[in-house]
């Protein structure tokens, strides 16, 4: 049995992260299944594992973790050589680059953009009515954010380097959320934010999370 | 070649900087952007944030902007000497590490953030503080401090019984939250206070704090 579980439920982004992160890696291991219709993320054996009650949380042996970003880290730096390098190496002053850059995703652009994910794809999925006026004010937001990152990925392919690493994998799961919603042409009218995430969309390990809403 | 920070020293993301580099005992100078002509909007500023924001850090050739990142940097540039911020001798401490961390930018900081913005910001806007946004983050940042309440029972620290990196994240915004009539959410839990008064009394803080005076005296 594989010594990495991961619960949590396939529709949560910060679930999708962290398995986004360990097919990347392609290390094994095994899911378990959150029922949180059910609340089974909020009874005391998963808040033993997360005393925020949030999906996912993690084990690795006897190491227990969770937020999803704590998580990630921990994966590629302890699994740095097997699969995709997602990481900086070398120097201190290059891998802060990478660390700039997931600060950015973490402070800018995840609230606007799990706002209007929240608004615009699990409402009318949960058949609950959306917040015209908190879509306006984060389409707003997020737009500005996006300006930085148009000229940002005009001067470099991925957002921290020239190679994909973490920073980019943390924006898919809020990216693939407004793809499916009106929210898209705020990447799509932006051509090297476009270009950005048709790629990193189209990436196989990513795919397999995908289908893990399949089954 | 010094490290340079651009910010403020009233700014709690500044102070945070600041704080780490105190810890580290990094020799830095701090050049002071004016906050109040807009100089973090223009440029030159924006080439070097172009979200416009405070602080940024230049270490010869490195640029960087985003708080917790520069003070990962210097946590990790800086080791070997001064106190031991990120556990990096054993992956288990440093992992806990990251967590707490996480925990601070993902959970406290957008509960208490619009509570120090309405009781310091709004005003220099005219405004009076937004009763019902306080309301309503005071709730959430009450249930974050329940977790914490629990932890820090268990622990000595947020991350285990060492300080790191993840408690000093807390101490720029919860200073200037306790003097809001809010500060009764942590005073009234008994091992977050204790925590408070712990970390907020570190030398390295102590430095930074004495500055962070806006709101007072015309500042």
């Amino acid at each position: 049995m594989a010594a990495i579980k991961v619960h949590g439920s396939p529709l949560s982004t910060a679930t999708q992260r962290v398995l986004a992160c360990l097919y990347e890696k392609g290390v094994d291991f095994q899911f378990v299944s959150i029922n949180m219709a059910a609340g089974e993320h909020k009874s005391d054996n998963f808040l033993a594992l997360n005393p925020f009650g949030q999906v996912p949380a993690f084990e690795d042996g006897d190491l227990k973790l969770f937020e999803s970003r704590a998580i990630t880290h921990y994966v590629a730096h302890e699994y740095a050589d097997k699969g995709t390098q997602l990481l900086i190496p070398g120097s201190n002053k290059e891998a802060a680059v990478l660390t700039l850059w997931q600060e950015v995703e973490a402070q800018q652009f995840n609230s606007p953009s799990s706002t209007l994910a929240w608004e615009l794809f699990y409402k009318p999925f949960f058949g609950t009515a959306t917040d015209a006026a908190k879509v306006e004010e984060n389409e707003t937001k997020l737009g500005k954010v996006l300006d930085v990152y148009e000229t940002r990925l005009s001067q470099s392919r991925y957002l921290a380097s020239d190679y994909f690493t973490l920073a980019d994998l943390y924006h898919l799961p809020n990216i693939q959320c407004l793809l499916a919603t009106s929210a898209k042409k705020l990447l799509e009218s932006r051509p090297h934010v476009n270009a950005w995430v048709k790629e990193i969309t189209a990436r196989p390990a990513w795919s397999k999370v995908l289908a893990m809403q399949k089954q | 070649m010094a490290l340079k920070l651009y910010g403020a020293a009233l700014s709690p993301c500044t102070s945070r900087v600041m704080t780490c580099l105190h810890e580290k005992e990094a020799d830095f100078e701090l050049v002071p952007i004016d906050l109040f002509a807009g100089e973090h909007k223009q440029l030159p500023f924006l080439a070097k944030n172009p979200f416009g924001q405070i602080p940024v850090l230049e270490d010869g050739d490195l640029s960087l902007f985003e708080s917790r990142a520069i003070s990962a940097y210097v946590a990790e540039k800086f080791k070997e000497t001064g106190n031991d911020l990120i556990r990096h001798q054993s992956f288990k401490e440093a992992a806990e590490v990251k967590v707490w961390m996480e925990v601070e930018s993902q959970h406290y900081h957008p509960a208490i953030s619009p509570i120090i913005f309405q009781f310091f910001a709004a005003p220099l806007q005219g405004k009076p503080p937004d009763q019902a946004i306080i309301d309503e983050n005071a709730a959430k940042l009450g249930k974050v401090l329940d977790v914490y309440e629990d932890k820090l029972g268990r622990t000595k620290y947020l991350a285990g019984d060492f300080y790191s990196l993840a408690d000093l994240f807390h101490l720029s915004f919860t200073y200037y939250f306790m003097k809001t009539p809010c500060a009764d959410l942590i005073n009234e839990r008994p091992h977050v206070k204790a925590w408070w008064e712990d970390i907020s009394s570190r030398p390295a803080f102590q430095k930074v704090a004495s500055a962070m005076n806006f709101g007072e005296n015309g500042n």
